[in-house]
């Protein structure tokens, strides 16, 4: 009976952000300490993670905004199709139209920004809903990808190039290999870019008046209202930032993979989102962290990384492997919930 | 504008598609003054607290603060900027917050804020305030009452000059509403003019220096509280002189069949996960009784769990002598009882549903899946309450939402009545109506129980239930402590029962 | 004369004001713009088939064709918001499991069979099983564990193509009786469609179920107030799981279709997107994707809409790939011209400008 109160009283006691927090960060160290264990190989090395970063820098980005976008009760689907867009645009610009680098970087934002206006419009100041708003903005920006160039491409501009394989070594964290050689652990740029935006986010989020706003509108937006907070400017803004990131996180996936095609970023709004969730935000707007989304993207490349050095095929498990850890933890999440929930009532 | 006021309205005009919600209405509030605003539901008090609060934009007129002169309010911003903080009756606040968040945010200045001193700021605000809350506490976590006090927190640390107080009482005990009360001359003494919109008489008499009366839309007079007494109040309020109340219970008399000695419903050691201690009740036919006792004593878990609308953990039921077995709502219906919910919004009403659609739904429910009615029956039911009830509404096709608070509750009165149960639990019937209805409300009870229905009446307003029932089981701290019957039945003894025998 | 102008008015204001204003305007718009562009959209001609069949062919066939499984995913869907407030989002995954499995029964697990392994109506009803299962997965998830809809219907939007792969061991098994064909395509001696058929008969099934039981009553109450259902005797929760259960029906009746056309499967492309037309149809007939009130007619009315524009891009000269860009800007604007606020704004200046003729 003892014990049992007092679990209650650490349950309730928490926050729901920083209870969903801990579980995500708690099973992530679970996942890797064991697929060292089990798997050892290339998970002993340092690189083996720098390389989930540097894979996934653009997925870090994307997803902090649909974090933001989440937290403040809204979603958007188009962060993937934005993604793309960029790609093709930038890669379009800087190969056929003889294009700078800065000039490539000013397109992304652009288009990100762009995209921030119209949605952000839409969702904050006519009262559509996000989910319709972005579906369409998916479409559209699927569609424009092919318009701008059908067939995909490898960029063959040097100034990119050197960009693109300019390695920032990471001190203290390489390995000796078979030949007695020491090879340095590395990160691209758009690693540097992603963990910037992540701390940028995570101070505004928990210490700024703009974050905590966000907070109060996915909490409660009528309340919110009552509060004094601007509602709909801090919807446009979510929405702004959500798209901004999009346009950065597809010059940063642009960057990574140097070409330009209209399959690109494929499905990634559902990995932006699914990383969400796993990092403790809760679609219904009001809860999540953006560490908590950091460790969601880790927690799922992992997984994935795990699945393809077991041998498993590629193409046929991911999706599965996926959906199954989005479905543990969305059910973790459910019980968590619906427990704390009984704790404060009694 | 005259010195010695805060806030003159004037002339102000508001009207919705096809209902003409203020039309040509002043309002003045002096400078540490407690003002009062009355009116039925439907009489405009909450249209004119938008009006001024910006939620809504007027129509015309002009709002004049002191100091200020003519100001435009267009948001909720707008009107914290000018010195108008309000409080709602349902809690406007963000659980996903702490505290201290919902204290302070938008109302800091600059883009970062120092929540160490913010936190450091509440707590003393809430120590002051000897509000049980701890500043870093996430709102969700606390009781409705201390988000509520929380509420009234900000408010009051706001440099306001005009404080509006939208029912806050509502969900408040007895110890609360005092303390409250303690707050409210607190500030009336630092200069702030207060508007306190309630609709507990007993309170206005209290509190309250002037009263407001509104109805219909339009002004019916500005009045100091000693010069109004009760009774012209109430009837200023309906625009009629009001018959006594306290005779309705000797007009109808009570069930006289043969068996009215024959216990319809009896729980023994009943028991929910809502958190109440076993308890044992049973009712007779025909008769009129009810749970008393302060907020949150377990008078509504009580009929909850009789009706199965919370998990049941045990003890037994019987109907009629015979015993049967009641999880779920459904099972409840089928047995007869019908339960009339607390909560009109969250639990009673469907919104978005036709009057129609709300008035057949439990007997719909009952009937079964795959026997729906014809649309003809439908809306011979429909007209049948709507007018043996006196539902005011355009038709028995508009959204139920559409309704004011009143006809709301009588349209969900008009659905357990279709269900004709053997037995009515009425709780909270009367609150946040107006005081027509509610004595529409009180009057049938009295009637449905001379036609031989049993009724459970429960109410916060002890005269209400006096009025009403001839048993009254007391409770406190979630565990029945007595019954009063007969000669019992007095406010002293329901006092005396619910502090505990030791304070008699 | 004033009491004319309020008729008037008033008949505008529920003209607007009816669910089935917008689906009713953005079709008639559409084929305006088509008898612009091509006075002969409308014209139906009876051929014959390569079979040597006499079939009907134009536009408009092709548009109540291929409009068909939209159609009946819209019923389920319009069912789903109604009652949960959300929308499933992998109804085009589940049509690839449910296809895919009718697809095992029928071929037997070889990828060139010669003749069936079972008779089509089995291979139909394992796939009717399939897709309520995977309805019945959905529903425990949002029902149940009350996780948004979106999100729960996220797991199988991601793996259920995977899972349909698996199901037939990555092969493609093709059907080797043209006789499957006709569930798609034509029914030798008839030039309608079978599909129009298919769509029809779902239409009656729904339109009986809606009028002999409370269904509609009870999701629309379930979706508007939880709560206040459960006091009234109804279980939600089971309201929300039948919903998606009555989808997942939808979802086999669909690919049944889908693999008849074919009489394979395409993994990765069969049904792609489907999941997004069906819930613009379901936002198009003016229903919310909030929940509560629906009109089932609006939501199939609204798929049609979505196939006509569908077609008419293609007539356009519209790539494939670039349809989508098309599509986006003119449900944008669908959505922006519903919009409450929009239309609130509009209404009046409506009332503005009647003013100004009643001065004038």
């Amino acid at each position: 009976m003892n014990t049992s109160k007092e679990k209650k009283g650490f349950l309730s006691g928490m926050n729901d952000t920083n209870l969903l927090l801990t579980i995500t960060i708690v099973i992530f160290f679970l996942m890797y300490i064991g697929a060292i264990v089990f798997q050892g190989g290339g998970f002993t090395k340092p690189q083996m993670f720098f390389n989930i970063l540097n894979s996934n820098a653009a997925l870090i980005i994307t997803a902090c905004g649909m974090s933001v976008v989440m937290i403040s009760g809204g979603i958007d689907i188009s962060v993937g199709g934005v993604v793309a867009l960029v790609s093709m645009c930038c890669a379009v610009y800087l190969d056929y139209h003889d294009g700078s680098i800065f000039g490539s970087i000013l397109i992304a934002l652009g288009i990100g920004v762009a995209y921030g206006i119209v949605q952000g419009f839409l969702v904050a100041y006519l009262d559509i809903q996000p989910f319709i708003v972005s579906l369409a903005g998916m479409f559209f920006a699927r569609g424009m990808t092919t318009i701008v160039n059908t067939a995909p491409f490898n960029v063959a501009d040097e100034e990119f190039t050197a960009l693109k394989l300019t390695r920032i070594y990471v001190p203290g964290m390489g390995t000796v290999n078979k030949k007695g050689i020491y090879v340095p652990a590395y990160v691209e740029i758009g690693v540097i870019v992603a963990l910037i935006i992540v701390v940028l986010l995570f101070v505004v989020l928990r210490w700024t008046k703009l974050g905590r706003s966000f907070y109060a509108v996915g909490g409660n937006k009528q309340s919110a209202l009552m509060l004094g907070i601007n509602v709909q400017r801090t919807k446009f803004i979510s929405h702004m930032i959500c798209s901004v990131l999009a346009g950065i996180g597809g010059y940063v996936y642009f960057l990574h993979v140097g070409s330009g095609s209209a399959s690109h970023a494929m499905g990634m709004e559902m990995n932006a989102i699914a990383s969400s969730i796993i990092g403790g935000t809760m679609l219904t707007g009001g809860v999540g962290n953006i560490v908590g989304t950091l460790f969601g993207v880790l927690s799922l490349s992992t997984i994935q990384n795990i699945v393809a050095s077991a041998g498993l095929d590629q193409a046929w498990w991911t999706g599965i492997t996926i959906a199954a850890m989005l479905c543990v933890f969305l059910l973790i999440q459910s019980v968590v919930m619906a427990q704390k929930k009984k704790a404060v009532k009694n | 504008m005259e010195e010695n006021r805060v806030l003159e309205m004037r002339g102000i005009n508001k009207s919705f598609p096809g209902v003409k919600a203020l039309q040509n209405v002043d309002f003045n509030l002096g400078k540490g003054e407690i003002h009062a605003l009355m009116g039925e539901n439907g009489a405009g008090k909450s249209t004119l607290i938008k009006v001024l609060t910006g939620v809504y934009s007027k129509d015309s007129g002009t709002i004049s603060l002191q100091g200020k002169g003519e100001v435009a309010i267009h948001s909720p911003q707008d009107a914290q900027k000018n010195g108008i903080s309000t409080v709602y009756q349902e809690i406007t606040l963000c659980p996903n917050l702490t505290v201290a968040e919902n204290m302070f945010i938008g109302r800091t200045q600059g883009a970062i804020t120092n929540w160490k001193k913010i936190n450091e700021d509440a707590d003393k605000l809430l120590q002051n305030l000897d509000i049980p809350a701890k500043a870093t506490q996430q709102l969700s976590n606390c009781s409705i009452a201390v988000q509520q006090m929380v509420a009234i927190a900000r408010a009051v640390d706001m440099e306001c000059e005009v404080l509006i107080l939208d029912e806050p009482t509502s969900s408040l005990d007895e110890q609360e509403v005092e303390k409250l009360f303690n707050l409210m001359r607190n500030l009336k003494e630092r200069g702030v003019g207060i508007i306190f919109v309630t609709h507990f008489l007993d309170q206005v008499y209290e509190v309250c220096d002037k009263i407001t009366v509104l109805r219909d839309g339009q002004l019916v007079g500005e009045y100091e509280i000693k010069d109004l007494p009760r009774v012209q109040l109430v009837a200023k309020m309906l625009g009629k002189e009001m018959d006594d109340l306290s005779d309705i219970k000797g007009e109808s008399g009570g069930y006289e069949g043969g068996d009215a000695n024959e216990k319809i419903f009896e729980a023994s050691a009943l028991q929910s996960d809502a958190g109440i201690k076993p308890f044992d009740f049973y009712i007779k036919k025909g008769e009129v009784n009810g749970f008393t006792g302060l907020l949150g004593s377990g008078r509504s878990e009580c009929v909850r769990a009789i009706f199965g609308a919370d998990r049941v953990l045990g003890g037994t039921v019987k109907m009629h002598g015979k015993e049967v077995k009641i999880n779920k709502p459904l099972d409840a219906m089928k047995n007869g009882i019908a339960y009339l919910p607390e909560d009109r919004k969250v639990d009673g009403i469907i919104g978005d549903l036709s009057v129609r659609d709300n008035i057949i739904l439990a007997l719909q429910v009952l009937k079964g899946f795959f026997k729906p009615f014809s649309k003809a029956q439908a809306y011979a039911f429909a007209d049948e309450y709507i007018k043996k009830l006196n539902i005011k509404t355009a038709s028995a096709d508009t959204p139920i939402k559409s309704l004011s608070g009143g006809n709301q509750q009588k349209v969900i009165l008009a659905r357990w009545l279709l269900m004709h149960p053997e037995y009515l639990i009425l709780d909270e019937p009367t609150r946040g109506i107006d005081v027509g209805t509610k004595v529409d409300i009180q009057k049938l009870v009295l009637e449905l129980a001379k036609d031989g229905m049993s009724v459970t009446f429960i109410s916060s307003e002890t005269d209400e239930m006096l009025r009403t029932c001839s048993r009254l089981v007391v409770m406190r701290d979630r565990k029945v402590v007595g019954e009063l019957a007969g000669g019992d039945l007095t406010q002293n003894k329901i006092m005396s029962t619910i502090a505990g025998e030791s304070k008699v | 004369m004033s009491k004319i102008e309020k008729n008037e008015q008033s008949f505008l204001k529920r003209l607007v004001s009816n669910q089935l204003f917008i689906p009713v305007i953005a079709l008639l718009l559409l084929s305006v713009i088509n008898l612009i562009n091509d006075p002969g959209f409308f014209r139906i001609t009876l051929g014959t088939n390569n079979a040597g069949n006499p079939v009907l062919s134009g536009y408009l066939i092709t548009i109540l064709d291929y409009g068909s499984e939209l159609g009946i995913l819209a019923i389920g869907m319009t069912l789903v918001t109604a009652a949960s407030g959300g929308q499933d989002i992998s109804v085009g995954a589940t049509i690839a499991i449910a296809g895919s499995a009718m697809l095992r029964i029928l071929c037997g697990g070889v990828s060139r069979p010669t003749e069936l392994a079972a008779p089509v109506i089995v291979a139909f009803l394992v796939a009717c099983v399939v897709g309520m299962l995977c309805g019945a997965f959905n529903g425990m998830l949002v029902a149940v564990f009350k996780i948004q809809p979106m999100i729960a219907t996220l797991i199988l939007f991601t793996a259920g193509r995977s899972i349909a792969a698996w199901i037939n061991n990555n092969e493609l098994p093709i059907v080797p009786d043209p006789k499957f064909g006709y569930f798609g395509g034509f029914i030798p001696g008839i030039p309608i469609p079978t599909t129009v058929f298919i769509v029809i008969a779902c239409i009656i099934v729904i339109a009986l179920v809606l009028k002999f039981t409370n269904l509609g009553l009870y999701t629309q109450a379930v979706g508007i107030n939880e709560s206040s259902s459960r006091l009234n005797g109804i279980n939600p929760t089971f309201i929300k799981f039948l919903s998606f259960v009555i989808l997942g029906l939808c979802v086999a009746v669909a690919a049944l279709i889908k693999v008849s056309r074919l009489s394979t499967i395409n993994y990765s492309v069969i049904a792609k997107d489907i999941e997004m037309d069906a819930i613009l149809a379901v936002a198009l007939g003016g229903n919310s994707l909030s929940g509560g009130k629906f009109n089932m007619w609006a939501s199939i009315l609204g798929a049609y809409v979505i196939q006509f524009l569908t077609t008419t891009l293609y007539k356009f000269n519209v790539s494939s790939d670039a349809l989508a860009a098309y599509k986006a800007v003119v449900v944008i604007l669908l959505v922006v011209f519903s919009a409450p606020k929009v239309r609130e704004y509009m209404s009046g200046l409506a009332k503005k400008a009647t003013a100004k003729k009643g001065v004038a």
